[in-house]
């Protein structure tokens, strides 16, 4: 074992940048009065900017650090520069919502950047151990942002349901790693697929350790049948949360599928791609088709999340470079479009009103047309329809699942793609076609979240319109 | 020197709809004329793609080529042939139409309308200029959202069952084409059209993308049995979303047959034409039947499309039998001219009857047969127009709606005695149905105080009519500059269907 050098250091710059950084808000915002909480917003962001600059100077090609625990490669430097980017669009969107709630506290931005550490590990994790860090500290951190709200009981109830249920998947993913440990002998990601490499891969001990592992993953993402904590956390936890828990973690469960099943137990694609296609088909299945009977924006929301997270398996499962990339490409996108639709949610809630419920959304696009096509191109582009960039995401996806020779996968994944429309859809046809309720809705939100909304929105467009600059960086950051 | 012509033809409505909403609903009237200037600057910019045009080639003419997802290797690429020019043509014409006819009638969010039909028309003109099979389906799919919203809005009572049902069977059909193109994405490593065309595959390949296309493309005609989203989404739709509807949407089906299911999977299309031809002559008589008995005016015309649609794909399918039966391609182009012109000629003709449909309607608000009776002596000019538009539908000799039928009867009669016969039934329902609903609408005593309280065509009402007669008249009497622009890409095509790909 070599002792530990600077370079380890200059790898890992970025997360103790951001760890200093976050401990910096944390003491200091124990001494500042609510007038001054702004301080630990602006600290959060600028801890984020330079956290994000960083990342940007990591240096090219693919570097380990810590004695092979650790790795710097274009899949991490990527995920990590979506995450900070999307963590800092989370804070932003937030702002208004937290300050008109009383929930503008220091706790919100300290518990949202480690759980973005959480991610930064997960990201460069090359070791299970590694992983398993970064998953507990993403986890922990999650379950108090939900319990944030410490008045509400919905929000106490979700948290600990996510606690409870969290709890268990922790340990199954242990006990997985465990068993993976025990016929493999090493934690370490590029050791054991080396070993897998020579003909371990159809042992029974892996098998039965694989199943344990893909279940721990499948419970993070929430894809069926793991996936009950979903709609309960979405809609019990603030939505400034839900806008947090909804967007960046799934970046970082990308990162945890990829690293554990393609780099570490690449060889067994084989006992690993029948499994995830169940997952697979069910997400897209039930996601579908539970969210048609919601009437919380939220709820229906958290199952649009369990079906996408269907179509990122499909790319996933492919077992293909261009597979891996295809999911990459969701996860990002999905993101994205995540953050636009529940910051729609956030924009239109003002003190005492959250707008939540479908039918909140009536007539928007009498009383204030510029958001209701903003959400209008957010949700068609979740839908799948083009040009926007969802429909290129499905495309990629069901492109790679055809090229394996799945193609009644990808027949079943187009269906299923059509009942969700129907839904999206309903929120379309809510905002333009119904009268407005006679309270109508308005819009008070600050100017910094009408521009960046209207931004993300946009992107959505810009991105299906233009998309082989993400494309071309994916297939740098996943060769 | 016309190297971005389609660019511009597609853009311009597309960013000038954008620019028209922002305009916003507060300021109508600029709204108004600023959507005219921008449909009448397409009209006039598509002039040139007739003048310009190479009558000798059959192939993509006007083409634009630049790199789009160079990692699908996916351009965006243009251009027109002798099948696409007419319609885009048609297209720019009858935006126009909808935009003058839309004026006044609408008080509703004004600017938005005019704004989701002028995105529709660039989005249309994108489906017929697409080179390429992912910049096709881009535009295909993108089409449905602002008809989405145009019947959604701006619709009758039944609008929102209507317009989703709209987008969900179409949407359906869609996504079957969007596998299949993807697989063959895979096995050319292209998305170019030109590449698909010549990409072999096994009949039951073939057969699969077939019935993927058809799944696309027969709901969009639409084709019995998959028909039944047309009647709600016309009577539903404001006048101009119907004439959008009709004139043009589903026009989109039979370009469809044309450009992909023809040329890619010309095996398929020979050992299925049996079933797209005896849907197609269903449609003609069963649907000319279900015409008969329609109560409500839009209705009636809904299910009057879908029966002439049904000599379109029968056109299209039929070259297969006469090839077969006789050998000779020449017939096989005749089914495919037969086709097209019915393709134009029905986008005007039945563009026109919902207008009349929707003069009507905007002074009774009503679209019942019942209600109406007499209108011609309230209504001379007005009555006038419709009696022609009626005649033009029931294909009478001297409108464009004889020759497209005429064409397809006589190509069918080379292939088989039977369909020519049961193809020619429709002369006799179409003229039913058609001279039913004049005689109940426009003729005989003034029914009641309504009736008689009507106003004859105001001159906005009268200029639309008018184009739209003597663009039927017109192409009635002399159909050849419509013949002449599509016989070499039609024979182009004749070669592509009738050559194995095995």
């Amino acid at each position: 074992m070599n002792p530990i050098s600077a370079n380890d250091f200059v790898l890992a710059a970025p997360e103790i940048l951001l760890l200093g950084g976050t401990c910096v808000v944390l003491l200091l915002d124990l001494f500042l009065s609510d007038r001054l909480r702004q301080v630990s917003y602006f600290l959060s962001l600028l801890t984020l900017a330079a956290t994000a600059a960083l990342v940007a100077g990591l240096p090219e090609g693919r570097h380990f650090g810590f004695n092979g625990m650790f790795v710097v490669d274009g899949a991490a430097r990527l995920l990590k520069l979506v995450a900070t980017a999307t963590v800092a669009v989370v804070f932003v969107y937030s702002r208004d919502y937290l300050i008109q709630r009383g929930l503008f506290k220091g706790e919100y931005f300290v518990l949202a950047l480690f759980a973005t550490l959480g991610i930064f590990v997960m990201t460069s994790a090359s070791s299970l151990l590694t992983m398993y860090m970064g998953i507990e500290l993403l986890a922990l951190s999650q379950y108090a942002l939900v319990a944030f709200d410490r008045d509400s009981p919905i929000a106490a109830e979700s948290a600990m349901k996510y606690f409870v249920l969290g709890a268990i998947a922790s340990g199954i993913l242990l006990y997985g790693i465990s068993i993976v440990y025990g016929v493999t002998g090493t934690f370490d990601l590029g050791a054991l697929a080396s070993r897998l490499d020579a003909g371990a891969a159809s042992q029974i001990g892996l098998l039965f350790g694989l199943a344990f592992l893909i279940a721990g993953i499948a419970f993070k993402f929430g894809a069926v049948p793991f996936h009950m904590w979903i709609p309960d956390v979405y809609h019990g936890a603030p939505t400034s949360v839900t806008l947090f828990l909804g967007a960046a973690p799934k970046l970082a469960y990308f990162a945890l599928a990829f690293r554990v099943l393609a780099e570490g137990l690449g060889s067994a694609v084989e006992a690993w791609q029948g499994m995830l296609v169940v997952l697979a088909v069910l997400s897209m299945a039930i996601g579908n088709v539970v969210a048609v009977a919601q009437t919380n924006l939220k709820r229906m929301l958290a199952y649009s999340t369990i079906s996408n997270v269907g179509f990122i398996l499909l790319g996933l499962l492919a077992g293909t470079p261009s597979g891996y990339r295809a999911a990459l490409f969701y996860t990002i996108t999905y993101v994205v479009m995540a953050l636009g639709s529940f910051a729609m949610i956030v924009l239109l809630s003002r003190k005492g009103f959250e707008a939540d419920r479908i039918e909140d959304f009536r007539g928007l696009a009498q009383q204030n047309p510029w958001f209701a096509w903003m959400m209008l191109l957010l949700m068609v582009s979740t839908a799948g329809v083009p040009p926007f960039v969802g429909f290129f995401a499905k495309l990629y996806v069901i492109q790679a699942v055809l090229d394996v020779g799945l193609t009644w996968l990808a027949i079943v994944a187009v269906l299923f793609s059509v009942i969700g429309a129907f839904y999206y859809l309903r929120i379309v046809k809510v905002m333009f076609f119904d009268a407005p309720a006679e309270e109508g809705v308005s819009v008070t939100a600050g100017p910094a979240l009408r521009f960046l909304l209207s931004l993300n929105a946009l992107a959505v467009l810009a991105l299906g319109l233009y998309n082989s600059a993400l494309i071309d960086t994916i297939a740098r950051a996943l060769p | 020197m016309h190297s971005s012509l389609l660019s511009v033809l597609t853009w311009l409505p597309i960013l000038g709809g954008v620019v028209v909403m922002l305009v916003g609903d507060s300021r109508a009237s600029i709204a108004r004329w600023l959507a005219l200037a921008i449909a009448l600057a397409a009209l006039i910019a598509s002039v040139p793609l007739y003048t310009g045009f190479d009558l000798t080639s059959a192939a993509l003419q006007f083409p634009e080529r630049m790199a789009w997802i160079p990692s699908l290797h996916s351009d965006y690429s243009l251009g027109v042939d002798g099948i696409s020019m007419p319609l885009i043509l048609l297209t720019t014409f009858s935006t126009v139409l909808v935009v003058i006819a839309g004026w006044t009638v609408i008080e509703k969010r004004p600017a938005q309308y005019f704004a989701a039909f002028l995105i529709m028309e660039g989005l249309m003109i994108g489906v017929f200029s697409a080179a390429d099979a992912l910049l096709f389906y881009v535009f295909w799919e993108a089409m449905l959202i602002p008809m989405f919203i145009i019947i959604g809005i701006w619709g009758g009572a039944r609008r929102i069952y209507a317009t989703i049902k709209f987008f969900l069977y179409t949407f359906l059909g869609s996504v079957f084409m969007l596998v299949a193109l993807v697989y063959m994405y895979l096995k050319t490593g292209d998305y170019s059209l030109a590449a698909f065309y010549k990409l072999p595959l096994t009949l039951p390949e073939q057969i699969a993308i077939f019935l993927a296309f058809f799944a696309a493309f027969a709901v969009k005609v639409p084709m019995v049995p998959v028909h039944t989203w047309l009647p709600d989404a016309h009577v539903e739709a404001p006048t101009g979303g119907s004439v959008i509807l009709a004139a043009i949407m589903l026009k989109m089906g039979g370009y469809g047959f044309l450009r992909f299911s023809l040329p890619i999977t010309p095996d398929a299309s020979r050992a299925l034409d049996w079933l797209v031809i005896s849907l197609s002559l269903i449609a003609v008589v069963y649907i000319g039947l279900v015409a008969l008995v329609q109560q409500d005016m839009k209705k009636l015309i809904a299910y009057s499309s879908i029966a002439h649609m049904g000599f379109v794909t029968l056109g299209c399918f039929v070259g297969y039998e006469i090839v077969a039966s006789t050998g000779s391609l020449a017939g096989a182009t005749l089914g495919l001219s037969g086709a097209m012109v019915q393709m134009v000629s029905h986008g005007l003709v039945s563009g026109a009857l919902f207008l009349c449909v929707g003069v009507l309607y905007d002074r009774l608000h009503t679209r019942e047969i019942g209600a109406y009776g007499g209108v011609i002596n309230t209504m001379p000019v007005f009555g006038a127009f419709m009696v022609l538009f009626a005649m033009a539908n029931a294909g009478l000799p001297g409108t464009s709606g004889f020759v497209g039928e005429f064409l397809v009867i006589l190509a069918s009669f080379k292939a088989s005695f039977w369909y020519a016969f049961v193809a020619s039934i429709t002369l006799i329902l179409g003229a039913a149905y058609t001279l039913w609903l004049v005689k109940r609408v426009v003729f005989g005593a003034v029914a009641n105080e309504g009736v008689a309280s009507l106003k004859d065509l105001n001159g906005r009402e009268f200029l639309v009519l008018s184009l739209l007669a003597v663009a039927v008249l017109a192409l009635g009497v002399y159909p050849k500059p419509l013949t002449d622009v599509m016989e070499p890409t039609l024979r182009n095509l004749v070669q592509l269907m009738s050559v194995s790909k095995l």
